[in-house]
């Protein structure tokens, strides 16, 4: 009965859960810390066991849908709409699962490590009230099947995060940083309300299953798409549009910094969803292909090489963000060019497994990355790399952590990072050799940064002689991301099985995505 | 504080702006406006009694801390209300046509508006006006009070 009810409303209460939470956090707050704490770590287990019952409805009966305020929750289209979805639904395949996941995963460690990490701040109902709903900014576009529901989520997650982002104010810096941030994304919001506008006028529906299945492709649409696609790209920080990166990531606490990695990749999420589902059927897969490998080569090299220069240790793990990303894109990109053609299943389905595959992993390494940077800083009160040095001797913990970190990042065995780098080196050697060639000198470069950092911050004579190991609670944080490393860099299959290649299957099968919302499907 | 004809005018005014604003609030489901319109509507009356009487004195007379509650009050009794359906699916608007307050059946036809009807809908306005008045009047107090700081008089 319970079992029953928590399968079929997981989609539901995923969201409401933490909104739930989100907005009695203050109310707690008033009476007691020590509750409020309780009450936001759980609620964020909580969300993530849901988002664990959904993985596994998902993966066992396929493609959920939810509709809000439906009677029954699973009737897509009521008999009186003249078959329109008019209703809000929530699509949950598993791609969407599998970004749930990794947002509820990075958001429970963030909570936690948050708990010590900011505990000597004010203000601090409303940091946790606003990461809350920066979850659920990231879990609504990732599992929403309506256009203008993803709109509204995209809002939610970039206002929660550019305030969260200036919360140490930092003498003004972070302040800077934020409404950089805030700026670029309402910008942004505001060409994909533009562009829903455009395609809603076009279908009378902002049901993303309906129109990926009346699509025309005139020129409006191809306005409403470019509109769509650069501003995702510019969200999930690929250059060029990557310009709020260094300074959101490296401004924001070290946990929201770790899980900006994940609301940026809900962005991501939300490029995949429109290029195969929303677009796929009608626009030129070469083209859109194509746009994604240029944007992913970019990233990736100019990235790496703006990282080498830093000497703010989270400015120069921003870069890499933007770096990693590209890995992403070049992978699924690769996929998306050989859609459709027989070299789809020889390469093309693998490299999209990569691409995928490596974003569970970037979430996983540079939120680990992201939080010993947060360590560091937390316990030496400087982000300048030139002023840190000999913290491996008091910081043991932190350092054995970031090691896993930085050889998880650079594609050294037997962390994930090599696992889904492998896999994008294979297949994409086979679409353009090339193409692999720069992948593995970023990486290459990528490690010689990391081992600049490691050696100017935890290596040579101890100089701060006063700084001990961070509190426990930030360790647990670190730990949890850390299991997810280790469990996929050992066992890959484990993870392409239950959650990369089902994500790549359902990404690449927008039919089954729209027969599913709209009736004739499973 | 500004001059006696602006605060006698808006000593007048505030209660009109308060009525119209809970007016909108509550036809919410019948006429254009709703939750957040008249929250906005019912903000913009703390803003004039906050200009023209000066953060000095409003600060006594309307707390930081009951708008911030009203705001709490607000949003949790919209996220209750759409979990009353969840027995049927989140947000199901189970009081629709069900006979109890708001439950009335709207009959076909033109028809002047009645208010007694579309269940959840007057309840989740009613939740989002209280949440919208406390949260722009919050806007709205903390900007003026950085404005006090930078008075020349």
């Amino acid at each position: 009965m319970m079992w029953d009810f928590l399968m079929h409303n997981s989609p539901a209460l995923i969201i409401a859960v933490p909104l739930f939470a989100a907005f009695f956090t203050p109310v707690i707050g008033r009476f007691s810390k020590k509750a409020m704490y309780a009450w936001v770590v759980g609620a964020m287990i909580f969300t993530e066991f849901l988002v664990l019952i959904l993985l596994y409805t998902v993966y066992t009966y396929g493609t959920q849908i939810y509709v809000f305020g439906a009677r029954p929750y699973s009737m897509a289209i009521p008999p009186d709409s003249g078959g329109i979805p008019v209703r809000i639904i929530f699509t949950v395949d598993s791609m969407s699962v599998f970004m749930a996941f990794i947002a509820a995963t990075v958001g429970l460690a963030g909570a936690i490590y948050s708990v010590a990490c900011e505990k000597g701040q004010s203000g601090q109902e409303k940091y946790y009230a606003l990461v809350l709903l920066m979850i659920v900014g990231m879990l609504g576009m990732v599992l929403t099947g309506d256009m203008f529901n993803f709109f509204v989520f995209l809002e939610i997650n970039s206002l929660a995060s550019a305030a969260l982002v200036s919360y140490r104010i930092n003498k003004g810096v972070s302040v800077e940083a934020a409404f950089k941030y805030a700026v670029v994304s309402a910008i942004g919001a505001l060409m994909i309300l533009f562009a829903i506008g455009i395609l809603y006028g076009e279908y009378d529906a902002l049901n993303m299953a309906m129109i990926a299945s009346r699509m025309q492709f005139t020129t409006l649409d191809k306005i409403a798409m470019a509109l769509i696609l650069v501003t995702l790209a510019m969200k999930c920080g690929s250059i060029p549009m990557h310009f709020w990166v260094p300074d959101g990531y490296g401004k924001a606490p070290g946990a929201i910094s770790a899980m900006l990695v994940a609301a940026s990749q809900a962005s991501l999420y939300g490029l995949f969803r429109m290029c195969f589902t929303v677009f796929g059927l009608a626009a030129s897969h070469i083209t859109l292909g194509y746009f994604l490998i240029i944007l992913g080569l970019i990233s990736m090299f100019v990235g790496v090489t703006m990282a080498l220069v830093q000497h703010d240790i989270k400015r120069l793990m921003a870069y890499h963000a933007v770096s990693q990303t590209g890995y992403m894109l070049l992978g699924v990109g690769v996929g998306l060019a050989t859609w459709g053609t027989p070299a789809f299943s020889q390469y093309g389905f693998a490299a999209m497994e990569g691409g995928i595959f490596h974003i569970i992993n970037h979430a996983m390494y540079k939120g680990l990355l992201f939080l010993t940077a947060g360590a560091v800083i937390y316990r030496v009160g400087t982000s300048d790399l030139n002023k840190m040095g000999g913290l491996a001797h008091s910081m043991k913990y932190t350092t054995i952590f970031f090691i896993i970190g930085a050889l998880s990042i650079a594609g050294i065995p037997p962390f994930n990072g090599y696992a889904s780098k492998l896999m994008i080196y294979e297949s994409v050697y086979q679409f353009n050799p090339l193409l692999a060639v720069i992948a593995m000198i970023v990486s290459i470069l990528t490690l010689a940064s990391f081992v600049k950092v490691f050696h100017s911050a935890f290596m040579g004579p101890k100089i701060y002689p006063d700084v001990k190991e961070v509190p426990k609670s930030m360790l647990a944080g670190m730990a949890i991301l850390t299991f997810f490393i280790i469990l996929f860099g050992i066992f890959p299959q484990l993870a392409i099985t239950y959650l990369v290649q089902p994500a790549a299957s359902a990404l690449a099968n927008p039919i089954g995505y729209i027969s599913r919302v709209l009736g004739g499907g499973p | 504080m500004m001059s006696k004809i602006v605060r006698t005018q808006a000593n007048i005014l505030y209660p009109l702006i308060l009525i119209f604003g809970f007016y909108i609030v509550a036809h919410g489901h019948l006429t254009p406006g709703g939750g957040f319109q008249g929250g906005a509507v019912i903000a913009t009356g703390v803003a004039l009694v906050a200009i023209s009487f000066g953060y000095g004195k409003i600060k006594k007379w309307i707390k930081k801390t009951n708008l911030t509650a009203a705001e709490a009050v607000g949003l949790l009794s919209f996220i209750i209300a759409a979990f009353t359906g969840i027995g049927t699916s989140f947000f199901c608007n189970w009081l629709a046509n069900s006979g109890l307050i708001f439950g009335d059946t709207v009959p076909y036809g033109p028809n002047p508006g009645y208010l007694n009807t579309a269940g959840l809908l007057p309840i989740m306005n009613l939740a989002v006006g209280i949440e919208v008045l406390g949260g722009l009047g919050v806007v709205v107090m903390y900007m003026l009070s950085a404005a006090k700081a930078s008075e020349v008089k």
